[in-house]
């Protein structure tokens, strides 16, 4: 079972749409010859901009929608079995497609479009500019507004790409049932060190102690941990079985294997971490970004409307 | 020497006891004839410390005898005392073997010879002369027992209770206190007893001192002497048979009418049927004149009730007229629609109207009238709609119905039922959606009957059930095979047709296997596999309203895959006999059967081209996806762990989130959330108290704000999804404001902090408020969430096989 994915929404909708709105951006600008040169005051240039600039707001509304939920009003809210009389009135509709079952807006739908649409003010921005760059504030706003889009474009991706790794890493698991693992390989492999060297049980400690999962984001991103002190261990114990008794060697085995798991299992819950953390952190780039581009773009815009 | 009362009662019960005394206090001639050693024997045989129940709660109490809840030993001591106060002429040890004349000239012969003679005769002796027992190998062993005196004799053993009435569960919770207890019921839900005793059971399963076998029946009784114990039960559940070893059972298995003995007194009953009553007037009056019959034996198990009667008995035969307890209910909720009527007239021109309700004695009636809703719909008024889940029960009063549904063609039916027929009933006993759409046709006039008043019907009157069996079983056979079938053809596969149920996972036939019939599915929902290569390949899943079996039948094969039931599921079989005659008698059913045998082969052929193990259809299946009606699913390779759901779903429950999405199983990329299917039959609905959970037309399973905390859905729920929490009435959406200015990430709330403030059940609604629907799949970013019901699972998974 599959979802469509949100470059696939509707079949594509969003991006017949920017496809469209691109070729007729290309076409406009191939067949103007403005004088003197092209820019971002001639007649097509400000069609360009306002049409981007439409888009952009159109863009920011994303992040609004995005945290609006539907609301309820109290005049909607039905309490108790319905009654012989507004047994008639139901209006929903009972059919199990999923899609466009309710009507209306999905976030999906969003996202696709903010995907696609932001893409087109690639080509709808640059012909605005027509080329023209310099040291200024409606070159910056251009540049933000790049660095926005692009941030955008390695979300998508990593949106699209990471999940499947996700659930390939943890499998039926949650991060915190993998968590309680270790901590039940941290009980198991302490009870099981102290019929050994003292070397072995301060392995084993250590490892509690000072195995990190996580910390701050960067080193989430990184899902290491220099000289992690599991992997030590479990490295540092395959030397020191040797002499034991029958007995004590299955003991010790036993403990190397508890450790081995151990060392499994935190390097699935960093993975988990890092990939979490990859879906989250262009967030941190993209959002204040783009909020540093509507600054600039209102600087742009009030810079032409008070210096033409 | 002959001695003269103007009335003897007969059986010193509750309703013996009621009239006897009230007759003393009017100063009658009378007599109280009691076989046994004391009066108010089977109360004195209650448990010692058995708690006495004054139900119906609603039910004023008018008796010369004092009577409110309390233990046995009070009430018996209050009666002795209302007994002397009066004295009352009470005769113990006095067992009437003989009744004969009648009205002023009664004839009463006791086992000792004695002849006693009365003008009249009140005959109140109850139904526990005639006990029900086991019916199994091994029911007289002698430490299978019907009834307890003292359950604290009995310590450190296994004790098996039988049945899940009052006096079963009363004796499991008491036995319980010393002693292993296992509790069988008949049924699946705990419906027969009352809600007091609902509530301590609940309670003491959850705390795991009463361990309950519920559908279960005992297969037979050993005696054994092994590890200690000297009894072996063979008990059946859904689960299959289970071995208990105990020490004793106690089996409480009710009683009925010691009809032989009343009949020889020249009393008649109406029908055959054991649990019949006799038949009387709506002043207790018999068919014999002047031998009246109350308490028990006339219909009312209830000591309230009796001891009503007793008074009331009294006033009618001294020619008085007495308005019943529950009239003035009745009487507000018929007045309305027979208005001409008296509330007796008017229950005997509704059992009269409504044939299905014949079979139910006066107080089932007034019963079940008093927890129905009697209404007139407007011309037109569409009652419910086609596939609307609504589940309650409607007998026609008055006027006509159009029902209009589809045959298996798509083509539109319609067909009008009329005044004293019933409808809704494939929606009661399917779970699943309503099948047709019906209207009123002009002035009609309905009652509306809650499932769970229904469903306490079905259980306590055999009547019932079986009308209600044979009209389903109609309708199914209708629905599954052709609308066209004439009656006689209906008739005839109905009557040929056997009901068989299977367990979740049970085999219907296997591979190979000879036909044996046609497979109609009436409840719950098969998957058809087939081995191939070794490994199985689910080719189906069929819901409710189905057929399997048609290919083997038709070809005359041997069966060419396996069904399984993927749900407990209920089937009716017609044998190949059955089918084979009337596929030659009927063209119409014949080309129905045969289009549909090509349909398979041909969708077969299809599937054998992309064969593959069907793992993933064998997981939702685990999880209980087969019954569910609207199930959520993440598809994992497009989620990107935002929870996006649970904000948004806490944002609009109060701050609560229904779903948690991180936890509950994953296969392959798709993961079932800890979030409510609702099901077809939601297991939470089972033990509500205050009845707070209910399923809205368009399916949604909800609790409604009198929800009074208590647990029992959330314990009954096999998914875990209802959760006890905080609600917090402050909790307000977030404005545009908010969400521009307000905190930027804001984690799931997932409870409201408070540990003290009162919890109540919250669960997954649907967004059935909100008009454009589940927020949890509409604000999904990715578009990972979707759900899905049983119609388009198999169709959503067969159109997104990798390929």
């Amino acid at each position: 079972m599959k979802s469509v994915s949100l470059l696939e929404f509707k079949h594509y909708r969003y991006f017949k749409v920017s496809a469209f709105l691109m070729m007729v951006a290309i076409v406009a600008y191939s067949l103007d010859k403005p004088e003197p040169e092209p820019f971002g005051g001639t007649v097509l240039g400000y069609i360009l901009g306002i049409a981007a600039a439409l888009i952009v707001v159109f863009l920011l509304l994303y992040g609004v929608r995005k945290r609006l939920t539907p609301r309820i009003h109290a005049s909607n809210k039905k309490n108790g079995l319905e009654s012989s009389s507004q047994r008639a009135t139901s209006t929903r509709a009972t059919s199990h497609q999923n899609e466009g079952r309710y009507g209306g807006f999905t976030l999906q739908g969003w996202l696709s479009s903010h995907v696609y649409l932001g893409g087109t003010l690639i080509v709808l921005a640059t012909l605005h500019t027509g080329f023209q760059f310099g040291l200024n504030v409606h070159t910056l706003s251009y540049l933000l507004m790049m660095l926005v889009i692009f941030s955008g474009f390695y979300g998508t991706y990593v949106y699209l790409y990471l999940p499947r790794l996700v659930t390939e890493n943890m499998g039926g698991d949650t991060l915190e049932s993998i968590l309680l693992k270790i901590k039940d390989f941290d009980r198991f492999a302490e009870k099981r060190a102290l019929q050994f060297s003292d070397e072995i049980i301060e392995l084993v400690a250590l490892s509690r102690q000072k195995t990190r999962i996580g910390g701050n984001f960067f080193q989430q991103l990184g899902g290491r941990q220099k000289n992690c002190p599991t992997s030590l261990a479990v490295q540092k114990l395959q030397g020191l079985g040797k002499g034991y008794s029958d007995d004590k060697l299955k003991s010790f085995h036993d403990l190397y294997a508890i450790m081995a798991h151990k060392e499994t299992a935190v390097a699935r819950a960093r993975k988990d971490v890092k990939y979490k953390a990859r879906l989250d952190f262009w967030l941190y780039f993209h959002a204040p970004l783009s909020i540093a581009f509507l600054v600039a773009l209102v600087a742009h815009i009030t810079a032409i409307l008070f210096y033409w | 020497m002959t001695e003269n009362f103007k009335i003897a009662i007969i059986g010193a019960g509750p309703a013996g006891i009621s009239a006897a005394t009230h007759a003393a206090e009017l100063g009658l001639s009378h007599v109280l004839l009691e076989s046994s050693p004391y009066p108010a024997n089977t109360i004195r045989k209650y448990q010692k410390g058995k708690l006495v129940m004054a139900e119906p709660a609603i039910l004023p109490l008018r008796s010369a005898v004092t009577f409110a809840a309390g233990a046995r030993e009070h009430v018996l001591a209050a009666w002795e005392k209302n007994l002397q106060q009066h004295h009352v002429n009470l005769r113990v040890g006095a067992q009437v073997v003989q009744i004969s004349g009648t009205q002023g000239q009664f004839e009463i012969k006791l086992s000792t010879g004695q002849v006693i003679s009365a003008e009249f005769v009140v005959l109140a002796i109850g139904l526990q002369g005639n006990i029900h027992k086991l019916g199994v190998p091994g029911q007289d062993l002698p430490t299978v027992q019907y009834q307890l005196d003292d359950p604290l004799a009995f310590e450190g053993e296994t004790i098996v209770v039988v049945g899940g009435g009052d006096a079963g569960v009363e004796n499991a919770l008491a036995l319980a206190q010393q002693n292993r207890v296992f509790l069988l019921n008949r049924g699946e839900e705990f419906t027969r007893c009352n809600e007091g005793n609902l509530q301590l059971l609940q309670t003491a399963i959850r705390e795991g001192r009463i361990e309950p076998r519920v559908n279960a029946s005992v297969k037979q009784v050993e005696a054994i002497n092994e590890r200690g114990f000297s009894l072996s039960l063979v008990v059946k559940t859904t689960e299959g048979k289970e071995n208990i070893l105990c020490h004793r059972v106690v089996a409480r298995l009710g009683a009925s009418p010691p009809r032989k003995l009343v009949e020889s007194f020249g009393v008649e009953f109406p029908h055959a049927d054991i649990m019949s009553v006799p038949k009387l007037s709506s002043q207790y009056e018999s068919n014999v004149p002047g031998l009246y019959i109350v308490g028990a034996l006339a219909g009312y198990p209830l000591i309230k009730q009796a001891l009503n009667h007793g008074f009331e008995v009294i006033e009618y035969i001294l020619g008085h007229e007495v308005e019943l307890a529950d009239e003035s209910l009745l009487k507000a909720k018929l007045a309305p629609f027979l208005p001409s009527y008296s509330v007796d007239k008017g229950l005997a021109s509704i059992q009269r109207r409504v044939p299905l309700l014949s079979g139910l004695t006066t107080l089932q009636l007034r019963e079940f009238l008093l927890e129905s809703e009697v209404f007139a719909p407007t011309p037109d008024e569409v009652i419910f709609n086609l596939n609307d889940y609504s589940n309650s029960f409607f007998s026609i009063l008055y006027g006509e119905f159009a029902v209009y549904t589809e045959d298996n063609d798509g083509k539109e039916i319609s067909f009008l039922l009329k005044e004293g027929n019933f409808f809704g009933e494939m929606g009661l006993l399917s779970g699943r959606r309503r099948t047709a759409t019906v209207k009123s046709a002009g002035h009609g006039v309905l009652i509306e009957t809650p499932r769970r008043s229904m469903l306490k019907l079905i259980n306590s009157v055999d009547s019932v059930r079986r009308t209600l069996d044979e009209i389903s079983l109609r309708r199914v056979v209708q629905a599954c095979l052709a609308g066209s079938l004439k009656e006689d053809e209906l008739d005839y596969l109905v009557h040929n047709a056997t009901v068989r149920r299977y367990d979740a996972g049970q085999v219907l036939f296997n591979q190979g296997d000879k036909a044996d019939g046609l497979y109609l599915i009436r409840r719950g929902s098969v998957m058809i596999v087939r081995m191939n290569e070794g490994k199985e390949e689910v080719l189906a899943y069929l819901p409710a309203g189905n057929y399997v079996g048609e290919k083997a039948l038709i070809s005359d094969t041997p069966r060419s895959a396996t069904v399984r039931a993927a749900v407990a599921t209920e089937v009716i079989l017609l044998e190949t006999s059955v089918v084979t005659e009337m596929l030659a008698r009927n063209n119409t059913m014949r080309d129905i059967v045969v289009t549909r045998y090509r349909q398979h082969i041909l969708a077969d052929q299809k599937i054998n081209f992309k064969a593959q193990p069907d793992d993933l259809f064998n997981f939702l299946m685990q999880q209980g996806v087969g019954e569910a009606t609207d199930i959520l699913l993440i598809d994992y390779s497009l989620c990107i762990r935002c929870n996006h759901c649970e904000i948004a779903c806490a944002d609009t429950h109060g701050g609560t989130s229904r779903l948690n999405r991180a936890a509950g199983p994953t296969h392959a990329n798709i993961h079932i959330p800890t979030s409510c299917r609702h099901c077809e039959h939601p297991h939470c609905m089972k033990d509500c108290p205050p009845n707070a959970i209910h399923r809205s037309v368009n399916g949604e399973v909800f609790i409604t704000d009198s929800c009074i905390g208590c647990g029992n859905c959330e314990k009954n729920c096999p998914y875990d999804v209802i959760q006890m929490a905080t609600i917090d009435p402050n909790h307000e959406q977030r404005s545009l404001l908010q969400v521009l200015f307000g905190s930027f990430a804001r984690k799931s709330q997932k409870t409201v902090s408070d540990v003290d403030a009162p919890k109540k059940a919250v669960k997954c609604d649907m967004c059935k408020d909100i008009s454009s629907g589940p927020v949890c799949v509409r604000l999904c970013p990715t578009g990972a969430a979707l759900r899905v019901g049983p119609e388009s699972l198999s169709m959503t998974m067969r159109s997104n096989q990798p390929s």
